[in-house]
Protein backbone atom coordinates (compact mmCIF):
# COMPACT_ATOMS: atom_id res chain seq x y z
CA UNK A 1 0.00 0.00 0.00
CA UNK A 2 1.29 3.45 -0.93
CA UNK A 3 0.28 5.96 1.71
CA UNK A 4 0.78 9.71 1.64
CA UNK A 5 0.28 12.07 4.56
CA UNK A 6 -0.23 15.75 3.82
CA UNK A 7 1.47 17.98 6.35
CA UNK A 8 1.68 21.70 6.88
CA UNK A 9 3.95 24.04 8.73
CA UNK A 10 1.88 26.65 10.51
CA UNK A 11 3.06 29.80 12.27
CA UNK A 12 3.09 29.59 16.03
CA UNK A 13 -0.01 31.64 16.85
CA UNK A 14 1.50 34.59 18.66
CA UNK A 15 4.12 35.38 16.04
CA UNK A 16 2.14 35.44 12.80
CA UNK A 17 2.18 38.55 10.68
CA UNK A 18 0.34 39.55 7.53
CA UNK A 19 1.91 40.79 4.30
CA UNK A 20 0.42 44.26 3.79
CA UNK A 21 0.36 43.83 0.01
CA UNK A 22 -1.04 40.34 -0.57
CA UNK A 23 -2.69 40.20 2.87
CA UNK A 24 -1.61 36.59 3.24
CA UNK A 25 0.35 35.14 6.15
CA UNK A 26 4.08 35.81 6.08
CA UNK A 27 5.70 32.40 6.39
CA UNK A 28 9.18 32.22 7.85
CA UNK A 29 11.33 29.44 9.18
CA UNK A 30 11.30 30.87 12.68
CA UNK A 31 8.57 29.94 15.09
CA UNK A 32 6.85 27.56 12.69
CA UNK A 33 5.33 24.36 14.04
CA UNK A 34 3.72 21.28 12.51
CA UNK A 35 -0.03 21.68 12.26
CA UNK A 36 -1.25 19.65 15.29
CA UNK A 37 -3.94 17.81 13.31
CA UNK A 38 -1.28 16.49 10.93
CA UNK A 39 0.46 14.59 13.71
CA UNK A 40 -2.74 12.62 14.23
CA UNK A 41 -2.93 12.06 10.48
CA UNK A 42 0.63 10.76 10.52
CA UNK A 43 -0.07 8.45 13.43
CA UNK A 44 -3.20 7.12 11.72
CA UNK A 45 -1.12 6.40 8.61
CA UNK A 46 1.59 4.70 10.70
CA UNK A 47 -1.05 2.49 12.35
CA UNK A 48 -2.52 1.56 8.96
CA UNK A 49 0.91 0.77 7.53
CA UNK A 50 1.55 -1.52 10.49
CA UNK A 51 -1.42 -3.61 9.36
CA UNK A 52 -1.09 -3.44 5.60
CA UNK A 53 2.61 -2.93 5.06
CA UNK A 54 3.77 -0.64 2.27
CA UNK A 55 5.32 2.80 2.15
CA UNK A 56 4.45 6.02 3.91
CA UNK A 57 5.50 9.35 2.45
CA UNK A 58 4.91 12.77 4.00
CA UNK A 59 4.26 15.58 1.54
CA UNK A 60 4.09 19.34 2.01
CA UNK A 61 3.97 22.46 -0.07
CA UNK A 62 5.79 25.39 1.46
CA UNK A 63 8.92 27.45 1.79
CA UNK A 64 12.22 25.48 1.71
CA UNK A 65 12.32 25.48 5.52
CA UNK A 66 9.06 23.50 5.55
CA UNK A 67 11.32 20.54 4.85
CA UNK A 68 11.57 20.38 8.64
CA UNK A 69 8.05 18.94 9.04
CA UNK A 70 9.00 16.19 6.59
CA UNK A 71 12.18 15.33 8.50
CA UNK A 72 10.10 15.33 11.67
CA UNK A 73 7.61 12.94 10.02
CA UNK A 74 10.45 10.61 9.00
CA UNK A 75 11.85 10.70 12.52
CA UNK A 76 8.42 9.61 13.76
CA UNK A 77 8.30 6.68 11.36
CA UNK A 78 7.48 7.84 7.81
CA UNK A 79 9.63 6.30 5.08
CA UNK A 80 10.28 9.53 3.25
CA UNK A 81 9.18 13.04 2.45
CA UNK A 82 8.48 15.16 -0.62
CA UNK A 83 8.71 18.95 -0.64
CA UNK A 84 6.91 21.10 -3.19
CA UNK A 85 8.54 24.50 -3.12
CA UNK A 86 8.66 27.32 -5.60
CA UNK A 87 8.10 31.07 -5.53
CA UNK A 88 5.27 30.34 -7.97
CA UNK A 89 3.44 28.49 -5.16
CA UNK A 90 3.48 31.46 -2.76
CA UNK A 91 0.19 32.99 -1.66
CA UNK A 92 -1.86 29.95 -2.67
CA UNK A 93 -5.42 29.54 -1.43
CA UNK A 94 -6.90 26.08 -0.93
CA UNK A 95 -7.65 25.54 -4.63
CA UNK A 96 -4.11 26.32 -5.75
CA UNK A 97 -2.57 24.38 -2.84
CA UNK A 98 -4.63 21.26 -3.45
CA UNK A 99 -3.80 21.47 -7.16
CA UNK A 100 -0.05 21.50 -6.42
CA UNK A 101 -0.39 18.63 -3.93
CA UNK A 102 -2.29 16.57 -6.49
CA UNK A 103 0.55 17.05 -8.98
CA UNK A 104 3.13 16.13 -6.33
CA UNK A 105 1.35 12.88 -5.52
CA UNK A 106 0.92 12.04 -9.20
CA UNK A 107 4.60 12.80 -9.75
CA UNK A 108 5.44 10.23 -7.06
CA UNK A 109 3.46 7.62 -8.96
CA UNK A 110 0.08 8.10 -7.29
CA UNK A 111 -1.28 6.77 -4.01
CA UNK A 112 -3.55 4.10 -2.58
CA UNK A 113 -4.39 6.16 0.47
CA UNK A 114 -3.95 9.82 1.41
CA UNK A 115 -4.36 10.88 5.02
CA UNK A 116 -4.85 14.55 5.93
CA UNK A 117 -5.50 16.26 9.23
CA UNK A 118 -9.05 17.59 9.52
CA UNK A 119 -7.80 21.14 9.08
CA UNK A 120 -4.84 23.42 9.60
CA UNK A 121 -5.02 25.71 12.58
CA UNK A 122 -3.87 28.78 10.63
CA UNK A 123 -6.78 28.79 8.20
CA UNK A 124 -9.38 26.49 9.79
CA UNK A 125 -10.88 25.80 6.37
CA UNK A 126 -10.79 21.97 6.32
CA UNK A 127 -10.81 22.23 2.52
CA UNK A 128 -7.48 20.81 1.33
CA UNK A 129 -8.42 17.14 1.85
CA UNK A 130 -11.72 17.20 -0.05
CA UNK A 131 -10.31 19.44 -2.81
CA UNK A 132 -7.29 17.18 -3.25
CA UNK A 133 -9.56 14.11 -3.51
CA UNK A 134 -11.62 15.90 -6.15
CA UNK A 135 -8.53 16.86 -8.18
CA UNK A 136 -7.39 13.23 -8.11
CA UNK A 137 -10.86 11.89 -8.85
CA UNK A 138 -10.96 9.67 -5.78
CA UNK A 139 -13.57 9.36 -3.01
CA UNK A 140 -12.94 10.74 0.45
CA UNK A 141 -14.36 10.62 3.95
CA UNK A 142 -13.91 13.68 6.15
CA UNK A 143 -13.58 13.75 9.94
CA UNK A 144 -12.64 10.11 10.51
CA UNK A 145 -12.24 9.33 14.20
CA UNK A 146 -11.42 5.61 14.03
CA UNK A 147 -10.06 3.07 11.55
CA UNK A 148 -12.10 -0.09 12.11
CA UNK A 149 -10.51 -2.15 9.37
CA UNK A 150 -7.53 -1.60 7.10
CA UNK A 151 -6.88 -3.87 4.12
CA UNK A 152 -5.04 -3.69 0.80
CA UNK A 153 -8.09 -2.58 -1.13
CA UNK A 154 -10.35 -0.89 1.39
CA UNK A 155 -10.82 0.76 4.77
CA UNK A 156 -13.75 0.66 7.15
CA UNK A 157 -13.87 3.89 9.12
CA UNK A 158 -16.02 5.55 11.74
CA UNK A 159 -16.88 9.19 12.07
CA UNK A 160 -19.06 11.17 14.44
CA UNK A 161 -20.83 14.27 13.23
CA UNK A 162 -23.21 16.54 15.12
CA UNK A 163 -26.17 14.21 15.03
CA UNK A 164 -24.99 10.99 13.44
CA UNK A 165 -22.35 8.37 13.87
CA UNK A 166 -21.43 6.53 10.68
CA UNK A 167 -19.46 3.46 9.72
CA UNK A 168 -18.29 3.65 6.14
CA UNK A 169 -16.70 1.27 3.67
CA UNK A 170 -14.14 3.08 1.58
CA UNK A 171 -12.60 1.35 -1.44
CA UNK A 172 -9.04 2.42 -2.25
CA UNK A 173 -7.60 4.55 -3.73
CA UNK A 174 -9.16 7.15 -1.46
CA UNK A 175 -8.47 10.00 0.95
CA UNK A 176 -9.45 10.47 4.57
CA UNK A 177 -9.19 13.45 6.88
CA UNK A 178 -8.83 12.67 10.57
CA UNK A 179 -9.85 14.49 13.72
CA UNK A 180 -7.70 14.80 16.79
CA UNK A 181 -7.64 12.44 19.68
CA UNK A 182 -8.19 8.98 18.20
CA UNK A 183 -4.57 8.07 18.79
CA UNK A 184 -1.55 9.35 20.60
CA UNK A 185 1.06 10.63 18.15
CA UNK A 186 4.22 8.77 18.99
CA UNK A 187 7.45 10.58 19.61
CA UNK A 188 10.51 10.22 17.47
CA UNK A 189 12.95 7.51 18.46
CA UNK A 190 16.70 8.14 18.42
CA UNK A 191 17.25 5.97 15.31
CA UNK A 192 14.23 7.74 13.82
CA UNK A 193 15.78 11.13 14.47
CA UNK A 194 18.95 10.03 12.73
CA UNK A 195 16.96 8.82 9.75
CA UNK A 196 15.05 12.09 9.74
CA UNK A 197 18.29 14.04 9.79
CA UNK A 198 19.95 12.06 6.99
CA UNK A 199 17.04 11.25 4.69
CA UNK A 200 17.14 12.73 1.21
CA UNK A 201 14.08 14.96 0.72
CA UNK A 202 13.30 15.43 -2.96
CA UNK A 203 12.20 18.96 -3.87
CA UNK A 204 9.89 19.61 -6.79
CA UNK A 205 9.42 23.05 -8.32
CA UNK A 206 6.39 24.05 -10.35
CA UNK A 207 8.35 23.29 -13.49
CA UNK A 208 9.40 19.85 -12.27
CA UNK A 209 5.73 19.10 -11.62
CA UNK A 210 4.83 20.39 -15.06
CA UNK A 211 2.37 22.65 -13.28
CA UNK A 212 0.21 25.18 -15.04
CA UNK A 213 1.53 28.31 -13.32
CA UNK A 214 -1.79 30.04 -13.99
CA UNK A 215 -3.21 27.61 -11.42
CA UNK A 216 -0.45 28.05 -8.82
CA UNK A 217 0.15 30.42 -5.94
CA UNK A 218 -1.48 33.82 -5.67
CA UNK A 219 -2.09 33.93 -9.43
CA UNK A 220 -3.96 30.63 -9.33
CA UNK A 221 -6.04 31.53 -6.29
CA UNK A 222 -9.63 32.56 -7.04
CA UNK A 223 -10.10 33.99 -3.55
CA UNK A 224 -8.27 37.21 -2.87
CA UNK A 225 -8.16 39.16 0.32
CA UNK A 226 -9.27 42.71 -0.41
CA UNK A 227 -9.11 44.11 3.08
CA UNK A 228 -8.19 43.17 6.62
CA UNK A 229 -9.51 45.06 9.59
CA UNK A 230 -9.92 44.93 13.32
CA UNK A 231 -13.44 43.91 14.30
CA UNK A 232 -15.58 46.79 15.50
CA UNK A 233 -15.73 47.19 19.25
CA UNK A 234 -18.96 47.24 21.14
CA UNK A 235 -18.29 50.57 22.74
CA UNK A 236 -16.70 51.27 26.04
CA UNK A 237 -17.19 48.52 28.59
CA UNK A 238 -18.23 49.70 32.03
CA UNK A 239 -15.49 48.79 34.48
CA UNK A 240 -16.54 47.17 37.74
CA UNK A 241 -14.01 48.43 40.27
CA UNK A 242 -13.39 48.33 43.98
CA UNK A 243 -12.24 45.68 46.39
CA UNK A 244 -12.81 42.04 45.54
CA UNK A 245 -15.92 41.98 47.71
CA UNK A 246 -17.25 45.17 46.16
CA UNK A 247 -16.64 43.79 42.71
CA UNK A 248 -18.58 40.65 43.54
CA UNK A 249 -21.46 42.69 44.97
CA UNK A 250 -21.60 44.95 41.93
CA UNK A 251 -21.37 41.96 39.62
CA UNK A 252 -24.26 40.23 41.37
CA UNK A 253 -26.29 43.41 40.93
CA UNK A 254 -25.49 43.64 37.23
CA UNK A 255 -26.43 39.98 36.68
CA UNK A 256 -29.75 40.50 38.49
CA UNK A 257 -30.50 43.58 36.40
CA UNK A 258 -29.74 41.80 33.15
CA UNK A 259 -31.81 38.76 34.03
CA UNK A 260 -34.71 40.27 35.93
CA UNK A 261 -34.61 43.95 35.02
CA UNK A 262 -33.72 46.81 37.33
CA UNK A 263 -35.47 46.91 40.70
CA UNK B 1 -35.94 24.09 -17.44
CA UNK B 2 -36.08 27.53 -18.93
CA UNK B 3 -37.47 28.93 -15.72
CA UNK B 4 -34.01 28.37 -14.18
CA UNK B 5 -32.02 31.49 -14.93
CA UNK B 6 -28.26 31.49 -15.16
CA UNK B 7 -26.22 33.84 -12.97
CA UNK B 8 -28.49 33.25 -9.98
CA UNK B 9 -27.72 33.16 -6.27
CA UNK B 10 -27.97 29.59 -4.97
CA UNK B 11 -28.31 28.41 -1.39
CA UNK B 12 -27.71 24.71 -0.74
CA UNK B 13 -30.26 23.63 1.86
CA UNK B 14 -29.23 20.54 3.78
CA UNK B 15 -31.71 17.92 4.95
CA UNK B 16 -30.97 15.82 8.03
CA UNK B 17 -33.22 12.97 9.16
CA UNK B 18 -36.01 14.13 6.83
CA UNK B 19 -35.95 17.74 7.97
CA UNK B 20 -34.48 20.94 6.61
CA UNK B 21 -31.65 22.25 8.78
CA UNK B 22 -32.27 25.84 9.97
CA UNK B 23 -28.96 27.05 8.52
CA UNK B 24 -30.51 26.85 5.02
CA UNK B 25 -33.26 29.26 6.00
CA UNK B 26 -30.75 31.49 7.81
CA UNK B 27 -28.72 31.71 4.61
CA UNK B 28 -31.80 32.38 2.47
CA UNK B 29 -32.78 35.22 4.78
CA UNK B 30 -29.45 36.95 4.23
CA UNK B 31 -29.29 35.92 0.57
CA UNK B 32 -32.65 37.55 -0.14
CA UNK B 33 -31.12 40.96 0.58
CA UNK B 34 -27.98 40.12 -1.41
CA UNK B 35 -30.09 38.92 -4.34
CA UNK B 36 -32.22 42.06 -4.29
CA UNK B 37 -29.16 44.33 -4.11
CA UNK B 38 -27.51 42.64 -7.06
CA UNK B 39 -30.63 41.85 -9.05
CA UNK B 40 -30.14 38.10 -9.07
CA UNK B 41 -32.81 35.43 -8.72
CA UNK B 42 -32.52 33.38 -5.51
CA UNK B 43 -32.77 29.59 -5.70
CA UNK B 44 -32.82 27.08 -2.86
CA UNK B 45 -31.16 23.78 -3.81
CA UNK B 46 -32.22 20.54 -2.13
CA UNK B 47 -30.45 17.28 -2.97
CA UNK B 48 -31.87 13.85 -2.21
CA UNK B 49 -35.44 13.33 -1.07
CA UNK B 50 -37.14 16.67 -0.47
CA UNK B 51 -39.13 16.74 2.79
CA UNK B 52 -42.84 17.42 2.69
CA UNK B 53 -43.60 21.10 3.09
CA UNK B 54 -39.98 22.05 2.41
CA UNK B 55 -40.79 24.07 -0.72
CA UNK B 56 -43.20 26.24 1.21
CA UNK B 57 -40.70 26.73 4.04
CA UNK B 58 -37.90 27.68 1.66
CA UNK B 59 -40.17 30.00 -0.29
CA UNK B 60 -41.22 31.65 2.96
CA UNK B 61 -37.54 32.12 3.80
CA UNK B 62 -37.02 34.04 0.56
CA UNK B 63 -36.33 31.56 -2.26
CA UNK B 64 -37.73 32.50 -5.70
CA UNK B 65 -37.60 28.85 -6.76
CA UNK B 66 -36.66 25.55 -5.16
CA UNK B 67 -34.55 23.26 -7.33
CA UNK B 68 -34.33 19.66 -6.26
CA UNK B 69 -32.44 16.72 -7.59
CA UNK B 70 -32.98 13.20 -6.33
CA UNK B 71 -31.82 9.77 -7.36
CA UNK B 72 -30.89 6.48 -5.69
CA UNK B 73 -27.28 7.76 -5.74
CA UNK B 74 -28.29 10.39 -3.19
CA UNK B 75 -30.05 8.04 -0.78
CA UNK B 76 -27.17 8.33 1.69
CA UNK B 77 -25.83 11.79 2.40
CA UNK B 78 -22.16 11.27 1.49
CA UNK B 79 -19.51 13.63 0.16
CA UNK B 80 -18.85 12.36 -3.33
CA UNK B 81 -22.35 11.75 -4.77
CA UNK B 82 -23.70 14.99 -3.30
CA UNK B 83 -20.76 16.92 -4.66
CA UNK B 84 -21.14 15.28 -8.08
CA UNK B 85 -24.82 16.14 -8.17
CA UNK B 86 -24.26 19.78 -7.22
CA UNK B 87 -21.37 20.04 -9.70
CA UNK B 88 -23.70 18.70 -12.38
CA UNK B 89 -26.37 21.29 -11.54
CA UNK B 90 -23.87 24.13 -11.38
CA UNK B 91 -22.37 23.21 -14.74
CA UNK B 92 -25.84 23.15 -16.32
CA UNK B 93 -27.23 26.33 -14.80
CA UNK B 94 -24.13 28.39 -13.95
CA UNK B 95 -24.96 30.11 -10.67
CA UNK B 96 -23.08 33.32 -9.90
CA UNK B 97 -23.02 32.74 -6.14
CA UNK B 98 -23.31 29.46 -4.24
CA UNK B 99 -23.74 29.49 -0.45
CA UNK B 100 -23.54 26.41 1.75
CA UNK B 101 -24.17 25.99 5.49
CA UNK B 102 -20.91 25.17 7.28
CA UNK B 103 -22.28 22.06 8.96
CA UNK B 104 -19.89 19.11 9.19
CA UNK B 105 -21.41 17.75 5.98
CA UNK B 106 -21.34 21.13 4.22
CA UNK B 107 -17.69 21.56 5.12
CA UNK B 108 -16.94 18.03 3.91
CA UNK B 109 -18.59 18.15 0.48
CA UNK B 110 -18.56 21.82 -0.65
CA UNK B 111 -14.76 21.87 -1.23
CA UNK B 112 -15.14 19.07 -3.79
CA UNK B 113 -17.64 21.24 -5.66
CA UNK B 114 -15.29 24.23 -5.59
CA UNK B 115 -12.34 22.15 -6.80
CA UNK B 116 -14.34 20.62 -9.64
CA UNK B 117 -15.63 24.00 -10.76
CA UNK B 118 -12.16 25.51 -10.35
CA UNK B 119 -13.40 28.27 -8.12
CA UNK B 120 -12.73 29.70 -4.68
CA UNK B 121 -14.48 28.79 -1.45
CA UNK B 122 -14.38 30.97 1.64
CA UNK B 123 -15.05 28.97 4.79
CA UNK B 124 -16.99 30.11 7.85
CA UNK B 125 -17.92 33.62 6.81
CA UNK B 126 -19.37 35.78 9.54
CA UNK B 127 -20.65 38.42 7.16
CA UNK B 128 -21.71 38.52 3.51
CA UNK B 129 -22.46 41.62 1.49
CA UNK B 130 -22.51 42.90 -2.09
CA UNK B 131 -19.88 45.32 -3.37
CA UNK B 132 -21.97 48.11 -4.84
CA UNK B 133 -19.88 48.99 -7.89
CA UNK B 134 -19.11 45.43 -9.03
CA UNK B 135 -21.97 43.35 -7.68
CA UNK B 136 -19.36 40.93 -6.31
CA UNK B 137 -19.91 38.97 -3.11
CA UNK B 138 -17.82 40.29 -0.21
CA UNK B 139 -16.99 37.43 2.15
CA UNK B 140 -15.78 38.35 5.62
CA UNK B 141 -14.20 35.86 8.02
CA UNK B 142 -11.74 35.89 10.89
CA UNK B 143 -8.15 35.94 9.66
CA UNK B 144 -5.17 34.33 11.28
CA UNK B 145 -2.61 36.48 12.99
CA UNK B 146 -3.62 39.20 15.35
CA UNK B 147 -7.17 40.14 16.05
CA UNK B 148 -8.25 40.66 12.49
CA UNK B 149 -11.04 40.01 10.09
CA UNK B 150 -10.44 39.57 6.36
CA UNK B 151 -12.78 40.48 3.54
CA UNK B 152 -12.34 38.20 0.56
CA UNK B 153 -13.72 38.23 -2.93
CA UNK B 154 -13.73 35.85 -5.86
CA UNK B 155 -13.51 38.29 -8.72
CA UNK B 156 -12.77 36.21 -11.79
CA UNK B 157 -14.11 32.71 -11.08
CA UNK B 158 -17.68 31.46 -10.84
CA UNK B 159 -19.57 30.65 -8.82
CA UNK B 160 -18.45 32.72 -5.86
CA UNK B 161 -18.66 30.14 -3.07
CA UNK B 162 -18.84 30.67 0.68
CA UNK B 163 -19.93 28.76 3.77
CA UNK B 164 -21.48 30.21 6.91
CA UNK B 165 -21.75 28.44 10.25
CA UNK B 166 -25.18 27.59 11.66
CA UNK B 167 -26.44 30.24 14.06
CA UNK B 168 -24.31 33.09 12.70
CA UNK B 169 -27.22 34.58 10.75
CA UNK B 170 -30.72 35.03 12.19
CA UNK B 171 -33.74 33.12 10.90
CA UNK B 172 -35.77 35.39 8.61
CA UNK B 173 -39.39 36.30 9.30
CA UNK B 174 -41.46 34.09 6.98
CA UNK B 175 -42.98 35.88 3.99
CA UNK B 176 -45.95 35.00 1.77
CA UNK B 177 -44.86 32.69 -1.02
CA UNK B 178 -46.60 31.33 -4.09
CA UNK B 179 -44.22 28.35 -4.21
CA UNK B 180 -45.61 24.87 -3.74
CA UNK B 181 -43.70 22.67 -6.20
CA UNK B 182 -39.96 22.31 -6.69
CA UNK B 183 -38.28 22.29 -10.08
CA UNK B 184 -37.05 18.71 -10.28
CA UNK B 185 -33.84 18.09 -12.21
CA UNK B 186 -33.06 14.43 -12.79
CA UNK B 187 -29.66 13.19 -11.73
CA UNK B 188 -28.45 10.03 -13.38
CA UNK B 189 -24.96 9.47 -12.05
CA UNK B 190 -23.99 6.26 -10.38
CA UNK B 191 -23.80 5.98 -6.64
CA UNK B 192 -20.50 7.03 -5.11
CA UNK B 193 -17.84 4.49 -4.21
CA UNK B 194 -18.14 4.94 -0.45
CA UNK B 195 -20.78 2.75 1.17
CA UNK B 196 -22.60 3.58 4.36
CA UNK B 197 -22.53 0.43 6.48
CA UNK B 198 -24.22 1.70 9.60
CA UNK B 199 -25.63 4.98 10.81
CA UNK B 200 -26.77 5.78 14.31
CA UNK B 201 -28.47 8.95 15.32
CA UNK B 202 -26.82 10.25 18.44
CA UNK B 203 -28.55 12.47 20.85
CA UNK B 204 -25.80 15.00 20.93
CA UNK B 205 -27.07 16.42 24.16
CA UNK B 206 -27.69 20.10 24.52
CA UNK B 207 -25.16 22.24 22.74
CA UNK B 208 -24.84 25.82 23.78
CA UNK B 209 -26.09 27.46 20.58
CA UNK B 210 -29.61 27.94 21.98
CA UNK B 211 -28.71 28.81 25.59
CA UNK B 212 -30.06 32.06 26.99
CA UNK B 213 -27.51 32.30 29.79
CA UNK B 214 -23.93 31.15 29.35
CA UNK B 215 -21.02 31.18 31.77
CA UNK B 216 -17.96 30.58 29.61
CA UNK B 217 -14.46 29.67 30.67
CA UNK B 218 -11.11 30.16 28.98
CA UNK B 219 -7.51 29.41 29.75
CA UNK B 220 -7.52 31.94 32.57
CA UNK B 221 -9.52 29.48 34.63
CA UNK B 222 -6.22 27.76 35.35
CA UNK B 223 -6.80 24.28 36.68
CA UNK B 224 -9.54 21.94 35.59
CA UNK B 225 -10.99 21.80 39.10
CA UNK B 226 -11.86 25.49 38.88
CA UNK B 227 -14.44 24.63 36.25
CA UNK B 228 -16.65 23.55 39.19
CA UNK B 229 -17.03 27.24 40.02
CA UNK B 230 -18.12 27.99 36.46
CA UNK B 231 -20.61 25.13 36.57
CA UNK B 232 -21.89 26.28 39.96
CA UNK B 233 -22.55 29.80 38.67
CA UNK B 234 -24.22 28.44 35.53
CA UNK B 235 -26.46 26.21 37.69
CA UNK B 236 -27.30 29.10 39.99
CA UNK B 237 -28.32 31.29 37.04
CA UNK B 238 -30.11 28.51 35.16
CA UNK B 239 -27.59 28.65 32.34
CA UNK B 240 -25.04 26.48 30.58
CA UNK B 241 -21.27 26.27 30.65
CA UNK B 242 -19.41 27.37 27.52
CA UNK B 243 -15.72 27.07 26.75
CA UNK B 244 -13.04 28.55 24.55
CA UNK B 245 -11.22 26.31 22.10
CA UNK B 246 -8.06 25.79 24.18
CA UNK B 247 -10.11 24.28 27.02
CA UNK B 248 -11.81 21.89 24.60
CA UNK B 249 -8.47 21.03 22.99
CA UNK B 250 -7.03 20.26 26.41
CA UNK B 251 -9.96 17.97 27.13
CA UNK B 252 -11.29 20.14 29.98
CA UNK B 253 -14.68 20.63 28.29
CA UNK B 254 -16.71 18.77 25.63
CA UNK B 255 -16.95 20.06 22.06
CA UNK B 256 -20.67 20.70 22.56
CA UNK B 257 -19.65 23.62 24.78
CA UNK B 258 -17.09 25.18 22.43
CA UNK B 259 -17.82 28.77 21.43
CA UNK B 260 -16.24 30.35 18.38
CA UNK B 261 -15.47 29.96 14.72
CA UNK B 262 -14.76 26.24 14.91
CA UNK B 263 -17.31 25.65 17.65
CA UNK B 264 -20.80 27.01 18.12
CA UNK B 265 -22.13 30.51 17.60
CA UNK B 266 -24.10 31.71 20.59
CA UNK B 267 -26.60 34.49 21.12
CA UNK B 268 -27.51 34.45 24.82
CA UNK B 269 -29.12 37.26 26.78
CA UNK B 270 -26.24 37.07 29.23
CA UNK B 271 -22.70 35.85 28.57
CA UNK B 272 -20.18 35.81 31.39
CA UNK B 273 -16.64 35.25 30.10
CA UNK B 274 -14.24 33.95 32.73
CA UNK B 275 -10.57 34.06 31.82
CA UNK B 276 -11.21 34.26 28.09
CA UNK B 277 -8.74 36.48 26.24
CA UNK B 278 -10.98 36.84 23.18
CA UNK B 279 -9.11 35.63 20.10
CA UNK B 280 -10.85 36.81 16.96
CA UNK B 281 -11.97 33.22 16.27
CA UNK B 282 -13.73 33.22 19.63
CA UNK B 283 -15.26 36.67 19.16
CA UNK B 284 -16.68 35.44 15.83
CA UNK B 285 -18.97 33.15 17.82
CA UNK B 286 -20.38 35.66 20.32
CA UNK B 287 -21.51 38.51 18.09
CA UNK B 288 -25.16 37.82 18.94
CA UNK B 289 -24.77 37.97 22.73
CA UNK B 290 -26.88 40.75 24.28
CA UNK B 291 -24.99 41.51 27.47
CA UNK B 292 -21.37 40.46 27.88
CA UNK B 293 -19.55 40.49 31.20
CA UNK B 294 -15.84 39.76 30.94
CA UNK B 295 -13.39 38.90 33.69
CA UNK B 296 -9.71 38.73 32.83
CA UNK B 297 -6.40 39.54 34.48
CA UNK B 298 -5.03 41.25 31.37
CA UNK B 299 -6.49 44.76 31.05
CA UNK B 300 -5.61 44.71 27.34
CA UNK B 301 -7.45 41.42 26.60
CA UNK B 302 -9.48 41.80 23.36
CA UNK B 303 -12.52 40.28 25.09
CA UNK B 304 -12.98 43.65 26.84
CA UNK B 305 -13.52 45.33 23.47
CA UNK B 306 -16.79 43.46 23.05
CA UNK B 307 -17.83 43.51 26.71
CA UNK B 308 -20.52 45.64 28.34
CA UNK B 309 -19.02 45.16 31.79
CA UNK B 310 -15.42 44.39 32.61
CA UNK B 311 -13.59 43.23 35.68
CA UNK B 312 -9.82 43.24 35.55
CA UNK B 313 -8.89 40.48 37.93
CA UNK B 314 -8.54 36.78 38.52
CA UNK B 315 -11.74 35.07 37.46
CA UNK B 316 -11.35 32.29 40.01
CA UNK B 317 -11.35 34.78 42.91
CA UNK B 318 -14.24 36.72 41.40
CA UNK B 319 -16.26 33.53 40.91
CA UNK B 320 -15.58 32.37 44.48
CA UNK B 321 -16.71 35.71 45.91
CA UNK B 322 -19.74 35.90 43.67
CA UNK B 323 -20.85 32.36 44.55
CA UNK B 324 -20.50 33.13 48.26
CA UNK B 325 -22.69 36.16 47.76
CA UNK B 326 -25.33 34.30 45.78
CA UNK B 327 -25.42 31.68 48.52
Amino acid sequence: MKIFVCMKQVPAAATASIDPLTKTIVRTANNAVTNPFDLYALQTALDIRKQTGGSLTAITMGIPAAERVLRDAVSRGADGGVLLSDRAFAGADTLATSYALSLGIEKMGGSDLIVCGKMAVDGDTAQIGPELAQHLGIPHVSDVCEILEAAEDHLVVRRVWDEVEQELYLPLPALITVVKGQNLPQLATIPGMLRGRDVEIPLFTAEALNADTERCGLKGSPTQVVRTFTPPVRGQAKTIEGSETQQAEELAKVIKEVLYGAD
Amino acid sequence: MEQIKKGALWVFCEVQSGELLPVGMQLLGRAKTLAAESNRPLYAIVLGKIPEGAVKTLGAAGADEVICSDSPALADKLEQPYADSLIDLAQKFEPDILLVGATPFGRAFAPRVAAALGTGLTADCTELSIEAESGLLLQTRPAFGGNMMATIKTATHRPQMATVRPGVLPLPEPVETPLSEPIAIPYNNEAGLVRLLRETAISKGADISQSKIIVAAGRGIGQKKNLKLVQALADKLGGEVGASRPLVDMGFCPYSSQIGQTGYSVAPDLLICCGISGAVQHLAGIGGAKTVIAINTDPKAPIFSVADYKIVGDCVTVLENLLKLLG
